[in-house]
């Protein structure tokens, strides 16, 4: 079997971030940029598969500027056996990813396709169910438990009203949610030996996929600020103040 | 042209963010119509024809839909699509699971979680954790809206009387199947919807020490919310957990107890009317979005804050 993990880089989940000035985005120069988390975990998942035997090769792909070589090479560094960049510096929205991917796969011919769940950046949500729409593929999303049992997948999905249970034909998607495993450190020397691993660099305009957005972003702005709260200094003040200004209990 | 609304139900009744999902779609066109794909789901769609906002019904019935495979749902809902401006459902994980399966059999760019209609093309939306909102506009011909259910107020519920349409069903994708779904039963008020809502974090230390959430739980008629760092350490189950990742929760009270405060925590919770924080870490940064914050160790307040709310109904009593 062979698995394709899709991941991609994301300023990184401890950054508190800062909308730009003129409103057109978030600043993202000098800002600490890592693995989406959940790509970590499906690519954690691909790699304990494979050496569980059930897998021969984890290919890693990313979409995006050429930076994004450096999430590829931490994938390669856990584990992954190659690497896929598809470059551009164009905004691309899920759906044009997912139709960028749907080529890698058509070329790769995996048998099951990881990727996180959700990106934290945009938190669209999307990517993986629409790959599998257009590749017909049958799609287990937020997954928090993957089980391999003759050419099928039994997977348990993480839903709002608890968990479900779903078995799926391979070839297929999987979304992975953060609790379906902890993903690995990368050592010292598999950190050096994925440096000798291959990436093979494509780019996202030679695919024969129309990438242009579909989605114009008119402004990006901060929140509402929450007004300053104050400290209480006992429980039967907090109480007080519950009942009688803010009036919830 | 009209506006398509996806019903959520559970073949006997209707979920309750269909409600606050209508609300959002006639925000967008007045001309709403709502689909419902189930099995023996008689029930819930003359419940969905009764919602004053529902102009039609169009109810499709088969063995296949009893379990809401998204991979049965979307074809039955793109051979619909043509007829209509929009496609809207929540975006819990119901919607996140089926909408982007119908959004790229369309080819069309979905637009998810939108916290706010600002015109039939135009919708604000929370990205980067809700730390910034963006205000975006769709060019697609048709669009395919996710909206926040927290973010709309529900609709009337009776009072309407929409006609019921039967529609074809599609056919059953046979490479994806069922096997059990386990739900949590419980008796308090769902965690997306509760007034009150009492939340415990890894400062809970172990999921014994959780009794102490649900009797405040108990006291306030709350729902119980959790970190992702509690769920991670088995203290809760996952559908507790509020956050980026998890459930958005706009209670009017919030109380947060022994939760430091990451930004994935404060993305699923800090839009609530009252946030109370209990924390023995002064510097937490969940007291940055507090309304009352308590310094204080926890399994010391908290059987206080029971005790105070006693002595509170013996007074109103």
């Amino acid at each position: 079997m062979k698995i394709l993990v899709a991941v991609k880089r994301v300023i990184d989940y401890n950054v508190q971030i800062r909308v730009k000035e003129d409103n057109t985005g978030v600043v993202t120069d000098n800002v600490k940029m890592s693995t989406n988390p959940p790509d970590d975990n499906a690519i954690e998942e691909a790699v304990k598969i494979k050496e569980a035997g059930k897998a021969k090769e984890v290919v890693a792909v990313s979409i995006g500027e050429e930076k994004a070589q450096e999430t590829v090479r931490k994938a390669l560094a856990v584990g992954a056996d190659r690497g896929i960049l598809v470059k551009t510096d164009n905004i691309i929205e899920p759906l044009a990813v997912s139709k960028l991917l749907q080529k890698i796969v058509e070329k790769e011919k995996p048998d099951l396709v990881f990727m996180g769940k959700q990106a934290i950046d945009d938190d669209c949500n999307q990517t993986g169910q629409m790959l599998s729409a257009l590749l017909n593929w049958p799609q287990a999303t937020f997954a928090s438990k993957i089980e391999i049992k003759d050419g099928k997948l039994e997977v348990t999905r993480e839903i709002d009203e608890g968990l479900e249970t779903i078995e799926i034909n391979v070839p297929a998607i999987v979304t992975c949610d953060l609790r379906l495993n902890e993903p690995r450190y990368a050592s010292l020397p598999n950190i050096m030996k994925a440096k000798k691993k291959p990436i093979e660099q494509l780019n996202a305009s030679d695919l024969g996929v129309d990438i242009t957005p579909r989605i114009e972003q008119i402004k990006v702005e901060e929140p509402p600020k929450r007004k300053a709260g104050i400290k209480v200094s006992s429980v039967a003040e907090l109480v007080q103040k519950l009942k009688n200004e803010a009036k919830v209990i | 042209m009209s506006v398509l609304l996806i019903a959520e139900h559970n073949n006997k009744e209707l979920k309750p963010f269909t409600l606050n999902a209508s609300t959002a779609a006639s925000q967008i066109d007045s001309d709403v119509h709502a689909v419902i794909i189930g099995h023996n789901c008689d029930e819930a769609a003359k419940a969905l024809s009764e919602l004053p906002l529902i102009k039609k019904v169009i109810h499709v019935e088969a063995n296949h839909y009893e379990n809401f495979v998204a991979e049965n749902f979307a074809p039955v809902i793109v051979k619909l699509a043509e007829n209509y401006s929009h496609i809207i459902s929540s975006a819990n994980t119901f919607g996140k699971n089926l909408m982007p399966r119908i959004s790229a059999a369309l080819d069309t760019s979905q637009i998810s979680d939108i916290i706010k209609v600002i015109a039939p093309d135009t919708f604000l939306r929370p990205i980067y954790a809700g730390n910034a909102f963006a205000t975006v506009k769709s060019k697609d011909a048709k669009k395919c809206v996710t909206i926040r259910p927290t973010s709309f107020d529900p609709c009337e519920s009776s009072g309407g009387s929409a006609p019921i349409e039967k529609a074809d069903p599609g056919e059953q994708f046979a490479k994806t199947k069922f096997i059990k779904r386990e739900e949590v039963k419980s008796d308090r008020p769902e965690l997306g919807t509760a007034r009150v809502v009492v939340s415990g974090g890894r400062g809970m230390q172990s999921g014994d020490n959780f009794k102490l959430i649900t009797s405040l739980a108990d006291k306030l008629n709350a729902a119980i919310g959790a970190s992702r760092a509690a769920v991670d350490a088995g203290y809760i189950s996952n559908d507790h957990q509020v956050g980026q990742t998890g459930k958005v929760v706009v209670p009017d009270l919030y109380i947060a107890v022994g939760i430091s405060g990451a930004i994935q925590h404060l993305a699923g919770m800090k839009e609530s009317k009252v946030i109370v924080a209990i924390n023995k870490d002064g510097e937490a940064p969940i007291f940055s979005v507090a309304d009352y914050g308590l310094e204080a160790d926890l399994f010391e307040a908290v059987p206080q804050f029971l005790e105070e709310l006693n002595k509170l109904n013996t007074i109103q009593k």
